[in-house]
């Protein structure tokens, strides 16, 4: 499995925002890393910079030794096939059933005819179900997206992830619209799916407990810079002041409180008055 | 809250308005005289002439009484034969127009095609939605002379307007979230457009094509008038023979079928939703 190395990477919008300043990091090789930070700090335009959803002005972004940042279009469909993004609000195609949402993942391995006719080939429909059945969605197949649970909707986002056979996971605040113990759940199932097949994943996170809790190695944003990187241990009230400031300060502090508490032991209380 | 607001506040404000929509009050009270003063002056030079509206009224009296009873029977191969040449000409216009509607609606939504094949559709949009169908009609009957045809490229051409005007509107309001999850998984443009962005405006797309083709029929009535085949065509005759019993069959039978068209296209644009 290939690592990811983002090198030197800036991104300026067209509204002049500056939303990356020359960030440099890599990802090793089955690692699960957190990207913690506050709304606006780059988090999403980091990853969205990774699969290219969002083109970035300048720096290079590696997946083993292929450059990102120069491909065309069809090498860049190729690339993209492997990197599986799971995202905020789940972002399933909301009139599509669960089956169809699972195998729209395989779009960029069939052709277009067969993906409009939902032909697709037999051992891809049996991974689905195979996938369906992982993440606790069996007989689910038939349903329209819209009808589940955030919970359950997460769970499909995360098949349809996981059935692009990724070498690594784009996770986009995967729980920030789901109660406190939907969202354990939903990142233990993402880090264990990640050890079972030896990949690795940046996870932007709002929640610093929760980072905490199921990341190795934790990376702080501020303003488009990194300003901690490292195991989530050492994410002391101090860094946690520099990485989300001083105005924020409250909250921060707050949160912190929660996180010691909820790292002794599995109670999720203090977060559930939070959320 | 409200109390440490309050004793902030040096006064107690104990009334409200809600902001004018126009904030001066001259340029207020000026439009409302203008408009006053136009009214009454185009009223002034409208010059109704009373004694022509009485002598109208015996005749209309006369008119009515020339629909009843209607006649459905004498001239009934004409009107069958009408009615089903703008049955034909509805459905095939309904259908060729979203046809031809759909690569344009695409191309005309801002958030899929590039600005240039943008400004194109929408410009031919523009171009169709400009002219009533009597226009059109009358234009295609100069040139395809009288006859359904005229009327197929007719409602074909005002279909295409209406039907790709409103569904790239319905495309630039999708969730763009889906749409890029899509796009994530490394799928082409056209399965980006199947996957992403097709179910997402497929319940509109029915509901649009079934109201026009409640339209079209609609329509297709009026463009015969001008000559352009159809049940419209066979009403004209009846009048210009001054066959008012026939006339009102047509006239019940179009308003039966508007109806029921009606009905239809509501229950079923409210079963896609």
């Amino acid at each position: 499995m290939p690592s990811l190395k983002i090198d030197k990477l800036t991104k300026r919008y067209p509204t002049g925002d500056l939303a990356l300043d020359d960030v440099t990091l890599e990802v090793p090789e089955g690692q699960v890393m957190a990207l913690i930070g506050p709304s606006g700090a780059g988090k999403s335009t980091l990853i969205r910079c990774v699969n290219r959803l969002v083109q970035p002005t300048s720096g290079a972004i590696y997946l083993g030794n292929q450059n990102v940042t120069k491909m065309g279009a069809g090498k860049l469909r190729r690339v993209r096939r492997r990197m599986g993004m799971i995202f905020q609000e789940y972002a399933l195609v909301e009139r599509l059933s669960v089956m169809e949402n699972v195998l729209s993942g395989r779009l960029g391995y069939v052709g277009f005819w067969a993906s409009w006719f939902r032909r697709f080939p037999k051992e891809d429909i049996a991974t689905a179900f195979h996938l369906l059945e992982r993440v606790g969605l069996s007989g689910m197949e038939d349903k329209r997206a819209d009808a589940l649970s955030g919970g359950q909707r997460q769970r499909v986002g995360i098949a349809r992830a996981l059935i692009q056979d990724p070498d690594i996971l784009l996770v986009d605040e995967p729980t920030a619209s789901l109660d406190p113990k939907t969202s354990r759940q939903i990142m233990r199932l993402i880090t264990e799916l990640c050890t079972e097949r030896s990949l690795s994943a940046v996870v932007n996170i709002h929640d610093v407990p929760l980072a905490k809790l199921f990341a190795q190695r934790v990376v702080g944003l501020q303003l488009g810079r990194i300003v901690y990187d490292g195991p989530a241990d050492g994410l002391t009230p101090d860094v946690l002041t520099q990485i989300y400031g001083e105005e924020d300060w409250t909250a921060t502090n707050q949160k912190l409180g929660d996180g010691s508490k909820a790292g002794d032991a599995d109670t999720p209380e203090p977060i559930e008055v939070k959320g | 809250m409200t109390a440490a607001l309050s004793s902030m506040a040096n006064v107690r404000r104990t009334t409200w308005r809600p902001q004018p929509l126009i904030k001066s009050p001259r340029l207020r009270w000026v439009l409302a005289l203008g408009a006053g003063i136009y009214l009454a002056i185009a009223v002034g030079t409208l010059d109704i002439d009373w004694e022509r509206v009485a002598e109208g009224w015996p005749r209309a009296e006369r008119f009515f009484v020339g629909f009843f009873p209607p006649d459905f029977t004498s001239r009934w191969d004409a009107i069958f034969a009408g009615l089903m040449e703008s049955l034909w000409m509805t459905v095939a216009a309904t259908v060729l127009g979203i046809l031809i509607s759909i690569p344009v609606a695409v191309g005309g939504a801002r958030n899929v095609a590039p600005l240039p094949v943008y400004y194109f559709c929408r410009s031919i949009m523009a171009l169709s939605r400009t002219f009533h169908e009597v226009l059109i009609a009358i234009f295609f009957v100069k040139l395809f002379g009288f006859g359904p045809f005229a009327g197929l490229m007719t409602l074909t051409f005002a279909t295409l307007g209406f039907y790709a005007k409103l569904l790239s509107e319905d495309i630039e309001s999708i969730d763009v979230a889906q749409a890029e999850a899509i796009r994530a998984t490394g799928a082409s443009w056209l399965q980006w457009l199947s996957y992403g962005i097709q179910p997402q405006v497929l319940p509109r797309a029915i509901g649009l094509a079934v109201y026009r083709l409640d339209i079209n029929f609609r329509e297709s009535a009026v463009i015969g008038i001008v000559g352009a085949g159809g049940i419209g065509a066979t009403l004209n005759t009846a009048f210009d023979r001054y066959e008012f019993d026939t006339a009102a069959a047509i006239l019940l039978i179009i308003i039966g079928i508007v109806m029921l068209a009606e009905y239809t296209s509501g229950i079923i644009r409210q079963k896609v939703q």
